[in-house]
């Protein structure tokens, strides 16, 4: 379990940019956090990090947002493969993992090319593989302050 | 003209029959999975987000739209195919193709956003320049340049038309739609959901708040919009109160429709500053404000007021009652002037696209 504070939203947005560096094997990164926490803030890091210039909008209503990824720059694995997607996805209103079975969620699961981030991931635990990567995000002392812990 | 509209781009699993004859608008069918009778013979119809409920809801919903009507009264079917949810849109995507293609009538496909700013096309607020019409019937055309703020628990846009089918996204939310922030904020006061209705009720309460919040963006140089740091700063703002405690029930009551009054107008503010910005920038002539978070009363009043106060030779718009949220009814009128321009689409051609962009 690794822990990091940041100061700012900025701070916390550099820090996503570092972790996609470190993803290339089709992760799935489960974030567990209140309202306000900074999930948005960090997959938005994310999103910078894989070369997206879309702005990576709240995906709560529509449940899932799929991007493309610009895979250049990125780190490739030992068998050439690279991300070519970022899935994001958000169980906030959802009741359990098998809604997002229903919408197709397994594909991106099982895709070694995709990186799908959930907010709200504790609801729908069962679902996630086991080696997925966990973000806990909580407020820090003050008040911009973040504090997050990676149990990978 | 008769079209039979579908949509299923989110949680919504809806068709309508809408009829347009020499200029004119008819509403004949409206129906909403949510709202439909239980019948017995399709088992129950549940309305959720999961795509299994767009399967079971579909066919339901459409039987119950074509219910006066025979196949071959139908002149299109108009389905929405983007943006939205993939899974939820093919099922409204394939049973229009279906449905093409065993009645032989054509296929138009409709953008959801494009389906909300026709959805005011049957009312005008602005009564001395279009005659009011009685409800569900109703004369219409835009004046262009037009301008629609598309607001909604998804979306939170900013869209220049400058004629039928001609769109260009001026400006829209960096992260949080503007009625997701109303659900998130009233979560963070624990009063439910959804969170429109009961937080627009609490500031009702209330004429003045001696809270402060943010209204972000409201001076950057863009058109665009941010609310998730508005959620952030009434969750700064309440939660020590929140963690305390009430000493009584009154002042709790008192407390909560405060934060609502300040956090809804902030909201309000920010929404009508930047649409009368670009509206005076783009020289619109019509105003359109819709979407689900358009059926919030402060909102419609203050945006009306503002455009008679800014730009008074503009017509505003709004969505007839009922129009506001996902529904079939807007699409069938996208729908009208596509079939007018000859816009159809084939069945081997029409994909859905989850990201689907209006212009």
């Amino acid at each position: 379990m690794k822990k990091i504070i940041t100061k700012n939203e900025n701070e916390t947005k550099k820090l996503g940019e570092r972790l996609a560096k470190g993803f290339g094997n089709g992760e799935t990164v489960a974030f567990e956090g209140d309202l306000g926490a900074g999930k948005t803030t960090l997959i938005k890091g994310i999103a910078k990090g894989f070369g997206i210039q879309r702005n990576i909008t709240s995906p709560t209503f529509v449940l899932m947002k799929v991007y493309d990824t610009d895979s250049h720059g990125l780190r490739t694995d030992g068998h050439g493969s690279r991300i070519t997607r970022l899935v994001h996805v958000d169980a906030y209103r959802i009741g359990d993992g098998q809604e997002l079975i229903d919408i197709g969620i397994g594909e991106y699961l099982d895709d070694e090319k995709t990186v799908v981030v959930i907010e709200w991931a504790e609801k729908v635990r069962e679902i996630l593989p086991s080696d997925t990567v966990w973000i806990k995000m909580k407020h820090g002392r003050k008040e911009n302050e973040r504090v997050i812990m990676i149990d990978k | 003209m008769l079209i039979l509209a579908i949509e299923t781009s989110c949680d919504e699993t809806a068709a309508a029959v809408v009829k347009y004859d020499r200029g004119c608008f008819d509403i004949k069918s409206n129906i909403i999975a949510s709202q439909v009778e239980i019948h017995s013979k399709y088992g129950g119809i549940v309305p959720e987000v999961a795509a299994r409920q767009h399967v079971k809801n579909i066919i339901p919903v459409v039987d119950e739209a074509m219910s006066k009507f025979k196949p071959e009264d139908i002149d299109a079917v108009a389905v929405v195919n983007g943006p939205g949810l993939i899974t939820s849109l093919f099922v409204g995507v394939e049973a229009a193709k279906t449905l093409s293609l065993a009645w032989n009538k054509p296929l138009i496909s409709i953008n959801h956003l494009e389906a909300h700013i026709y959805s005011v096309l049957i009312k005008q607020e602005n009564k001395k320049t279009i005659p009011r019409q009685s409800s569900g019937q109703g004369k219409q055309t835009f004046e262009f340049p037009a301008l629609a703020l598309i607001v909604s628990g998804g979306h939170t846009q900013l869209v220049l038309m400058k004629g039928h089918g001609k769109y260009e996204i001026v400006g829209e939310t960096r992260d949080d739609a503007a009625g997701e922030a109303f659900d998130k904020v009233a979560k963070l006061l624990g009063l439910g959901y959804p969170g429109g209705p009961v937080v627009s009720a609490y500031a009702e309460k209330s004429s003045t708040s001696k809270i402060e919040l943010p209204r972000p963006m409201i001076r950057s140089k863009d058109f665009d919009f941010s609310f998730s740091g508005l959620k952030t700063a009434v969750l700064y703002e309440t939660r020590d109160q929140l963690k305390a405690g009430f000493a009584n029930p009154a002042f709790k009551d008192k407390y909560i429709a405060e934060v609502c009054y300040e956090f809804q107008q902030a909201v309000i503010d920010v929404l009508t500053a930047k649409t009368i910005k670009a509206a005076k920038k783009f020289g619109a002539k019509t105003v359109i404000l819709a979407g689900g978070v358009s059926a919030n009363k402060e909102l419609r009043g203050q945006m009306a007021d503002a455009v008679k106060k800014e730009i008074p030779s503009s017509v505003f718009c709004l969505p007839s009652p009922g129009l506001s949220t996902d529904n079939a009814a807007m699409v069938g009128m996208a729908g009208v002037f596509h079939y007018l321009d000859k816009d159809f689409t084939k069945i081997e051609d029409l994909k859905v696209d989850p990201n689907l962009g209006l212009e």
